[in-house]
């Protein structure tokens, strides 16, 4: 059965590396999905306010679309999307009077009541395909590389949408020994970035990165992992500006985790569009002979 | 309502008018017009004298955008009132313009690049996908998603879905985050026409044709030409017969 694909803007945009390498996967891994034909902004950010119904709509939307093309199941690639459309679905299936309210409002739509089920794409390697089942389609084992994985803030808050609910959490590490990496824990794994404190408070928002960073070299990364655009730009493009800042830390490649996943399956380097990261990344994977 | 009436137009002859009169409101007030009458001569009918509101009474210009309700029925109902028939007991206004701030730009400096956009309309961001934009178009024009489509830099999308939109301003008195999308969409279409869409080779080869002179010696002589000479040479050249094959050309090729 066809799943549902959901890119999210910034796939398109800026995150290209993020959707090329994570679509080319899918279909190496022989997974039957679609890019939504229509979609649209998921939000971005879920809104606090128990109240704020209007900001439910977009992602609901989405979710609409879904339904509308026959699908049960959608898998987004990116943190924030995931965050978003995992938890506007959930008030639409636990909150009757909210669900009757949005879909009241958005009477030019069929109703929706959470029949779709939100992946994001590490759970569906995880659920639908199996570490296993993963590791015997890797034709490039990424031996002796060292990944720190970065959780950050949207693939496991709140809990109830967390992408792994055992503690302490594994599904990244697992991801990571399935492509013949080594995991490298570090205690900031689940730290928040900075986030959008980048634009209003730039000078805590650079200081938070550094710890992070700090936190993973430490423990002997070679590289850090991460599923966000937002987390990529903060610990990724904004490096030189933390190194700048901070002499103590240490500039470390970071990827998106669907870029190794795609170097893994052997797949064509341009799918993973490395010019869109720091060049000290595709240097990295060079060096050690995976690309 | 179904007697005939007759009415003295500018002291010339009475016209007899045969149409059935209905209700409607402008702006609150109740006129009794022809039910077959558009929105724009119901208000001409009415008394209204156009100054600005009305412009090509084509359904093109987008200068009568007008939106009404109908009684018992919440939904707010559009319509260009050029093409708009009345409906009865409609409580209708104009508005035939509404306040659209349009970024200015030199389209030859900047590039392709969605960036472009998003820096010159930063509350396209402020979209929340309520669409009250799409339900409120007289063109049927779907805003929001082409709102979407610029959102994530997909320009050819966000041309094609935009290219009804006839710039009434209907959608910007109806978005809460406040954008103008007929003038961000404008901007997308002018950058894709000019950066993104590839060059038409043909024009190019017929621009060059007309500098290097290949036309010159033609022209010259045809304004040599006397006017019954040139009449007779009208007359006489070859027209493409009807039913003409897909093959077929002309004799004379010269300039071709």
């Amino acid at each position: 059965m066809t799943i549902s694909y959901y890119p999210g803007c910034t796939l398109k945009t800026k995150a290209k590396n993020l959707d090329d390498s994570g679509t080319a996967s899918l279909t190496a891994l022989g997974v039957d999905f679609k890019e939504l034909s229509r979609w649209n902004c998921c939000g971005a950010v879920f809104s606090l306010a128990d109240d704020d119904l209007l900001h439910l709509v977009a992602p609901v939307r989405d979710l609409v679309r879904v339904k509308e093309e026959g699908n049960t199941k959608v898998i987004t690639a990116c943190s924030m999307c995931y965050n978003t459309l995992a938890r506007a679905n959930m008030v639409m299936r636990d909150d009757e009077e909210k669900r009757y309210t949005i879909n009241s409002f958005m009477e030019e739509e069929i109703d929706y009541n959470g029949e779709v089920d939100v992946f994001h794409y590490l759970t569906y390697l995880r659920d639908e395909i199996g570490w296993e089942s993963l590791r015997k389609k890797v034709k490039k084992p990424l031996n002796n590389l060292k990944l720190a994985p970065y959780y950050g803030c949207t693939l496991v808050r709140p809990a109830e949408i967390s992408i792994d609910q055992s503690l302490p959490k594994t599904i990244m590490q697992d991801f990571i020994s399935a492509l013949g990496a080594q995991p490298s824990f570090f205690p900031s794994s689940e730290e928040c970035c900075s986030s959008y404190q980048i634009i209003s408070n730039p000078n805590a928002a650079l200081a938070s990165s550094a710890r992070i960073l700090k936190s993973a070299v430490k423990r002997g990364a070679d590289a850090i992992i991460t599923s966000c655009p937002l987390c990529e730009y903060t610990l990724g493009k904004k490096q030189a500006a933390i190194v700048e800042k901070d002499p103590e830390v240490k500039k470390i490649p970071t990827f998106y985790f669907t870029q190794l996943l795609a170097v893994a399956l052997g797949l064509e380097e341009d799918v993973c569009h490395f010019e869109l990261n720091v060049p000290e990344s595709r240097e990295l994977l060079a060096k050690m002979n995976f690309v | 309502m179904n007697e005939s009436t007759t009415t003295a137009v500018e002291g010339k002859e009475n016209l007899e008018i045969s149409a059935k009169l209905v209700p409607i409101y402008i702006m609150g007030k109740k006129y009794e017009v022809p039910e077959s009458l558009t929105i724009m001569k119901a208000m001409e009918y009415s008394g209204y004298k156009y100054i600005r509101g009305c412009g090509c009474r084509g359904g093109i210009c987008g200068a009568c955008g007008t939106v009404y309700r109908l009684p018992g029925d919440y939904h707010i109902r559009v319509g260009l009132a050029c093409q708009t028939v009345v409906v009865p007991n409609m409580y209708l206004t104009q508005i035939p313009f509404f306040p659209a701030n349009r970024s200015v730009y030199n389209l030859e400096a900047i590039s392709s690049d969605p960036e472009e956009v998003f820096k010159k309309y930063p509350e396209l961001f402020r979209c929340v996908g309520c669409n009250a934009c799409t339900k409120v178009c007289p063109m049927d024009v779907p805003v929001m998603d082409y709102i979407a489509a610029i959102k994530r830099g997909d320009f050819e999308s966000a041309a094609e879905l935009s290219f009804d939109c006839i710039q009434c301003g209907l959608c910007t008195s109806r978005c809460m985050g406040e954008m103008a999308q007929y003038h961000i969409a404008q901007m997308v279409r002018r950058i894709r026409g000019s950066k993104l869409v590839p060059r038409a080779q043909h024009l190019a080869i017929m621009v060059d044709n007309i500098k290097t002179g290949k036309f010159k010696a033609g022209l010259e002589e045809l304004k040599s030409l006397d006017t019954a000479k040139l009449m007779e040479t009208y007359s006489a050249r070859e027209i493409e017969p009807p039913m003409a094959p897909e093959d077929w050309r002309p004799k004379e090729n010269a300039y071709l």
